[in-house]
């Protein structure tokens, strides 16, 4: 009797709190569903439809796969497009990652000036939006300061194979604005570099490793979780930035007047697959590295 | 030899050089400044030239001499840009399409990591898990619709397209500050909240009372970064707002149209031209207001950010 009785007890406080943890979410949950499914489901309706939009009205003409086939078989650019959005990710990542590992071990060692430097190396989250990238890149500033102009450089890049020559071109004329991506990730890393204990060094230093041998040991394996937060948030600003070609060619297509809204919608769910094919290579292949780090 | 590099002064030089454990050396300190004044040049080099070429005169620009140091301060071309960008009301627009959906999108988010972080309940993973998907798609998979329901609705061009989501929870990288709000709230001590719930308190009184005044600084640092990027954002701006409001990112990428609606290049001078000189002084009107924020509220970028654990771990 006694037990049933706390049995009870046990379960309706259970769902009570279960209760009121959905009224907290509530609002998120019907929001998800008007703001985030509801438009996804539809947007993938339209983009097998061909889509025609009056003044009062939007009329759909089933099609099938017809907007995809053109997309990645007749439409001359956009295939072209699609391989170089891959090929700039994959160039820049790494050097996000590097560069925000370096300056964040930077900043988290002790010198006079510190705060001057942070302030430099924070500012690009504040001023980095399209349209002021866009100016900048017109005016050639966003290179590094003049080497895509020296004529050695551009004799290197004409002898390079085809295959590469994009990604260094690429890399030489807009360095300044992969690392100008780089300000949150150096945050993050800079938050879990203050997280480790410092006695782990201490150890690590009287038992006579060297500087090299406890960044490599210490430091990376530490910076790992990091590492895969800092890869998937660069992959995801870099796709979802406006100054984007490929969103960009995405937006132009939905004003056009001959497949218009359909075709545009279709592009949007290869590119949204072609980048979650993307998150998916490199996540696997960071947690592996860090698997094996920790190993 | 030996004897030699045992001499105290030899020692010290060592010290001096190559530093001992408790400081860094001469050479370490020189490699170190060196590196970080070359990034930091790096960095401000595309600031610093639009800022030169900004308050360059038209003949300045012209002469091939003048590249770092302009003959004169010329304000001309900020005046041209004030005009241009329609500066007062754009500035005004663009404050208000960030703060308010800044201050909803962050009260939200505190509310959902809240229920997150604390509540034991069916299909949490799958919120978990739909969150991190709100966070990956492209808005161009969601907007069109979005677009069309607000066409019918008669909201295109009014800030509400733009307050709605923000309001439920979906506004722009909403996400990121559930999760930060998340981490905030699991790594809180739940002591205080027990208590307030012994004395009888309700849930909703715990929040505001306990739990909110406690996340402070997840507060602050989910709003400046909230405004930051609703000021920065363009696409879902120009989407919903265009041909209502107008907001200074908007009217800068629109700024050669509308240079030459209030100087037509026929009639106009050959020195009231359009040139990089009026373009740069735009762009740096453009990022003004956010420089001036950020440098009043930069501690809070770097220590609570420090503070919150936003390491999404």
């Amino acid at each position: 009797m006694m037990s049933r009785s706390l049995f009870r007890r046990e379960v309706s406080l259970r769902s009570r709190e279960a209760l009121h943890g959905y009224g907290f979410i509530l609002i998120w949950v019907v929001g998800f569903a008007l703001f985030t499914f509801l438009p996804l489901v539809e947007t993938f309706r339209y983009s097998v439809n061909q889509v025609t939009v009056t003044a009062t009205s939007i009329n759909l003409d089933f099609v099938e796969w017809a907007n995809y086939t053109r997309a990645l078989f007749t439409d001359p650019n956009f295939v072209e497009l699609l391989v170089g959005y891959t090929i700039e990710t994959l160039v820049s990542v790494p050097i996000v990652l590097i560069f925000a590992m370096l300056i964040a071990m930077f900043l988290n060692l002790k010198f006079r000036f510190k705060g001057l430097f942070r302030t430099i190396f924070f500012l690009p989250i504040v001023i980095t939006s399209g349209p002021v990238i866009k100016e900048l890149t017109a005016q050639g500033a966003a290179s590094a300061p003049g080497i895509a102009n020296i004529p050695a450089v551009i004799e290197f890049l004409e002898q390079l194979p085809r295959a590469l020559r994009s990604p260094v071109e690429y890399l030489l004329t807009s360095f300044i604005l992969i690392l100008w991506f780089s300000g949150v990730q150096i945050l993050i890393y800079l938050a879990s570099l203050q997280k480790v204990d410092r006695s782990v060094y201490e150890a690590a230093a009287i038992d006579g490793a060297s500087g090299w041998e406890i960044f490599w040991k210490v430091t990376l394996p530490s910076l790992s979780t990091a590492t895969v937060v800092n890869a998937i948030y660069t992959i995801i600003t870099l796709s979802h930035f406006s100054e984007n070609k490929v969103i960009q060619y995405i937006y132009a297509r939905t004003y056009d007047v001959h497949g218009g809204i359909g075709y545009a919608s279709a592009l949007a769910f290869i590119y949204f697959g072609v980048m979650v094919v993307l998150l998916g290579l490199v996540y696997f292949f960071l947690m592996n590295w860090a698997r094996r780090g920790s190993r | 030899m030996n004897q030699i590099l045992r001499h105290p002064t030899v020692e010290r030089l060592r010290g001096f050089l190559f530093g001992s454990r408790a400081r860094h050396g001469a050479i370490f300190n020189f490699v170190l400044y060196a590196l970080l004044i070359a990034i930091g040049f790096v960095y401000l080099h595309p600031l610093l030239f639009m800022f030169v070429t900004s308050i360059k005169s038209p003949n300045d620009l012209l002469n091939p001499m003048v590249q770092w140091v302009p003959t004169e301060f010329y304000p001309g071309n900020y005046v041209k840009a004030f005009r241009v960008l329609n500066y007062m009301n754009t500035l005004l627009a663009s404050a208000l399409i960030s703060v308010i959906p800044s201050l909803l999108q962050t009260f939200v988010a505190s509310l959902v990591g809240y229920g997150l972080a604390r509540y034991r309940f069916w299909g949490k993973p799958i919120v978990l898990l739909l969150l991190l998907a709100t966070f990956i798609i492209p808005p161009q998979n969601t907007v069109i619709p979005q677009m069309l329901t607000y066409r019918d609705m008669g909201l295109l061009g009014n800030p509400l397209a733009l307050i709605l989501p923000a309001l439920m929870g979906q506004g722009f990288r909403s996400a990121i500050f559930v999760l930060i709000f998340y981490q905030n709230f699991l790594s809180l001590p739940k002591v205080l909240e027990e208590s307030a719930r012994l004395d009888g308190a309700s849930d909703v009184r715990i929040f505001f009372t306990v739990a909110v005044p406690a996340a402070l600084p997840a507060y602050i640092v989910s709003f400046i970064f909230s405004v930051v990027w609703y000021w920065n954002e363009t696409f879902l701006t120009v989407i919903f707002l265009e041909g209502g409001t107008t907001t200074l990112p908007m009217q800068l990428s629109k700024f050669v149209q509308a240079y030459e609606n209030l100087y037509p290049p026929g009639v106009v001078n050959v020195f009231d031209r359009l040139n990089e000189a009026v373009k740069m002084s735009g762009t740096f009107l453009n990022i003004l207001p956010l420089l001036v924020m950020y440098f009043v509220l930069q501690r809070w970028f770097v220590e609570s950010v420090e503070r919150t654990g936003v390491t999404g771990e």
